[in-house]
């Protein structure tokens, strides 16, 4: 998303506003950011630490301390394969890398033309239909590497 | 609703719903619609039934007639057959290992042998609808606490049900909330741990998305008896639906003045918030947690100070696990000694178990403590699954109590599990996470693989942990990898120990478990690997070659087709051979052989 610096204010100021004088409210105003603009970007940060007197090493602190936080721009498409115990038992490992093939994409890297960004993460709670991935909300279970493609060419 | 004379459930949990679930139930609804059903016949979205790897499960009420993998394709003929006619469709039920269909889900293996309080209501109510929870009993525990008992009384009720911590741990739950309620301070707070972190864990996700409100009403009872007025659900961001249910399940709640103010006009105010975990594993643990609420990197801190004394925001709370909620409004509406009778003498009630891996039949199983693994796996599981050429396959291991636990082996297969029996062979119950394995799991590789995962998620505060686990996972890496020295294992458990002993908390405590336990029962697999340079199990890529095996060739040349690098080459008449220097171990050949004749060791 681009916005412009005046937009980005206003929509950080939206953001902070419910949290002003509050406690704990950093980690779930990194995650509205987040929502809003697709990662941590840093004129954000800049303005939260400014208008909230939060240090700006306190706010990196925290978010690069959570797998969730993400401080480069992510592709469209977050496609996330599960590498728990049940996936992998399963195989997730030769899923993981067709998608590499398939797309290109490094592990926790993004696509170039910004179609992809690929995510192994540690379980998704669908472990009985394992190997599971995920591709932004849609959850694809019993995935076979062969069937890999098909599913990425539902989000072309 | 009575009005309908039938029921028509449709699981809508995570796992049918990845396999169409919310289609079926569009469909059901359509369909129904043209056949003009619509108001004699009523169809409930239900949260997860268990048996996840057999979904879409759709369930036909009053009869309880049970089908499984069903399609939206199969719905018309669903309707017209079954819900028109009356007569049930015989291709879409449960098929049993001899073939016959079984109609009806309670005489499924699968269901026969469980004993449901915790998912009493998962998989049977709409989680969406208040009154489905009310009509099941909801909320009269909380009735009861406000209306008849003291907190004090409460309290008791809760230590007599003999209930442990179903997050890891098993500590008694009574005895817990006893050290908060004596705690000093007008402010306190009460939290619920729904991170499940554990890789292979999904019984709290399922929870929370088919019976919020067992929770909510959990945590209320929880927090009259303690004396808090405020309370925190601590759920992972991975978990969207749980959290739209649990939001959903509140504001239901706080309109039916079952939560807020004066809450069954007793004077006893309470209000509970949803925390968004940012995806950390430590978080789990309960310091760390309360430090993440607070909007602080979640890393543990050294007890004492003790939550009961010293938590959120440096007020007495208590934390407990999502499961270890779900039970309570049970026991205060039926009462410790209803609860007590199940299980063994000091590990009373029911456990749900997320049973995974190489097994049929995958999914959530609620079983009284004490049952052995031999009946989890085989006689509620359906036993080892299959190759997918269909040969048989054997079960090699069991790894329980997740990246914590241990590996089991045959040996222990009629062990009755229980907090103490497992700690025994060097497992742990951990939150319930059952990984079954066949002889194609290595276990060196699992050992690997759960380092790899508690050495990412250690938050470094403490050396013991932080370079341990690295040291640890670097020397498996060199197993696996094929140059391993026997002095490696000795290293290996020595470095175990160490950081077992040293570290600040449970996360470094229990990583070397792994591989302790593997080392134990398994420790010829390591020997394998690094005296004669192979994987027994044919896993590790390294240790592994493929080759032709000449006189088991037809000369079909599908393996040649299917190699992605082409390093087979020949033709019909010369027969076929694998560039080893080439071949990048994919394994592809070996699966598409129709003739068995790769070999892989
Ligand atoms: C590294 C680590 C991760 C943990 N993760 C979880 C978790 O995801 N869910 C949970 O309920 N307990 C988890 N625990 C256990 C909690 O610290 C705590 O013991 C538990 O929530 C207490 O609730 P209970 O008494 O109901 O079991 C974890 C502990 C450690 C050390
Ligand atoms: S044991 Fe590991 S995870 Fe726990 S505090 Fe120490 S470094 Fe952090
Ligand atoms: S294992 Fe894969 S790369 Fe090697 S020969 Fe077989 S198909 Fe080709
Ligand atoms: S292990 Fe893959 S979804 Fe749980
Ligand atoms: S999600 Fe449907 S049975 Fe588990």
């Amino acid at each position: 998303m681009n916005l412009s610096a005046e937009e980005m204010r206003k929509k950080v100021l939206e953001i902070i506003d419910p949290w002003r004088g509050r406690e704990g409210g950093l980690i779930p105003i990194l995650q509205a950011l987040q929502g809003a603009m697709g990662y941590v970007a840093e004129p954000a940060v800049k303005i939260v630490s400014e208008e909230l007197k939060i240090p700006m090493s306190e706010i990196y602190s925290v978010a690069t301390f959570y797998a969730q936080f993400h401080l480069t721009p992510r592709g469209r498409h977050v496609v996330r394969v599960c590498r728990g115990t049940a996936c992998h038992v399963r195989g997730s490992l030769k899923i993981l890398d067709a998608i590499k093939e398939q797309t290109g994409c490094a592990e926790n890297g993004t696509t170039e033309d910004l179609r992809f960004s690929l995510e192994p993460v540690a379980c998704l709670g669908a472990c009985g239909l394992a190997p599971v991935m995920v591709v932004d909300d849609q959850t694809f279970g019993r995935s076979a590497p062969d069937g890999v493609r098909a599913i990425l060419e539902q989000f072309l | 609703m009575s009005d309908y004379r039938s029921h028509v459930l449709v699981c809508n949990g995570t796992g049918c719903a990845s396999s169409h679930g919310v289609v079926v139930v569009d469909k059901l609804k359509s369909e129904l619609e043209r056949q003009n059903l619509s108001n004699e016949i009523l169809v409930v979205p239900t949260g997860c039934h268990g048996m996840c790897e057999m979904g879409p499960i759709v369930v036909v009420y009053p009869e309880g007639t049970f089908y499984c993998r069903v399609k939206p394709d199969d719905i018309p003929n669903l309707v017209e057959e079954h819900l028109l006619k009356g007569h049930p469709v015989e291709s879409l039920m449960y098929k049993d290992r001899e073939g016959q269909s079984i109609p009806n889900y309670k005489k499924i293996p699968f269901y026969g042998k469980q004993h449901r309080v915790a998912l009493q209501n998962c998989g049977y109510i709409n989680p969406a609808d208040i009154e489905e929870y009310i009509a099941r009993d909801g909320y009269e525990g909380l009735a009861k606490a406000l209306g008849e008992m003291t907190p004090q009384a409460v309290i008791d009720e809760v230590k007599k049900s003999g209930l442990r911590g179903r997050g890891g741990g098993g500590f008694p739950t009574g005895v817990k909330w006893g050290f908060c309620a004596s705690s000093p301070g007008p402010k306190k707070y009460v939290i619920c741990n729904a991170d499940e972190g554990d890789p292979g864990a999904f019984m709290d996700r399922s929870i929370l998305e088919g019976d919020p409100h067992a929770v909510i009403e959990g945590m209320a009872i929880g927090a009259y008896a303690m004396g808090a007025d405020e309370g925190y659900i601590y759920c992972r961001a991975e978990y969207p639906l749980a959290i739209r249910r649990l939001r959903q399940a509140i504001s239901q709640a706080e309109e039916s003045g079952l939560l807020g103010e004066n809450i069954f006009n007793s004077g006893f105010n309470f209000a509970v918030h949803v925390k968004e975990g940012a995806g950390a594993f430590v978080c789990g643990e309960e310091t760390a947690l309360m430090a993440s609420i607070e909007g602080q990197r979640g890393m543990p801190r050294p007890r004492p100070p003790f939550p009961a004394i010293s938590g959120l925001w440096a007020k007495p709370s208590n934390i407990n696990n999502v499961e270890t909620w779900a039970n309570v409004p049970q026991i205060l509406h039926k009462g410790g000694d209803w609860y007590a009778s199940m299980g063994t003498d000091k590990s009373k009630g029911t456990k749900v178990f997320a049973l995974t891996g190489k097994v049929k039949h995958t999914g959530l199983v609620e079983v009284p403590m004490g049952i052995p693994l031999r009946e989890i796996i085989y006689d509620i599981g359906g036993g080892i699954l299959d190759d997918p050429s269909g040969a048989p396959k054997e079960f090699k291991a069991v790894q329980i109590g997740g990246p914590s636990g241990g590996c089991l082996t045959k040996d222990h297969l009629d062990v009755p599990i229980t907090y103490e029996s497992l700690p025994a062979l060097g497992a742990i119950m951990g939150s319930g996470g059952l990984v079954v394995m066949d002889e194609e799991n290595c276990m060196v590789d699992i050992a690997r693989f759960f380092l790899e995962f508690t050495q990412r998620e250690s938050c470094g505060k403490c050396t013991p942990c932080r370079e341990g686990t690295k040291q640890m996972l670097l020397l498996l890496e060199k197993i696996c990898g094929g140059h391993g020295e026997m002095k490696d294992i000795d290293l290996l458990e020595e470095l175990g120990l160490m950081v077992k002993e040293m570290s600040l908390c449970g996360l470094g405590q229990t990583a070397p478990n792994p591989v302790l336990t593997t080392l134990r029962y398994f420790r010829d697999e390591y020997e394998a690997h690094i005296r004669d340079h192979k994987c027994p199990a044919g896993s590790c890529q390294a240790l592994l070659s493929y080759s032709i095996v000449q006189n088991a060739c037809k000369k079909c040349g599908l393996c040649a087709k299917n190699c992605p690098v082409h390093c087979i080459p020949g033709g019909r008449a010369e027969g076929y051979a694998i560039i080893t220097e080439r071949c990048i171990k994919c394994g592809t050949c070996f699966t598409k052989c129709p003739f068995g004749a790769i070999a892989k060791g």
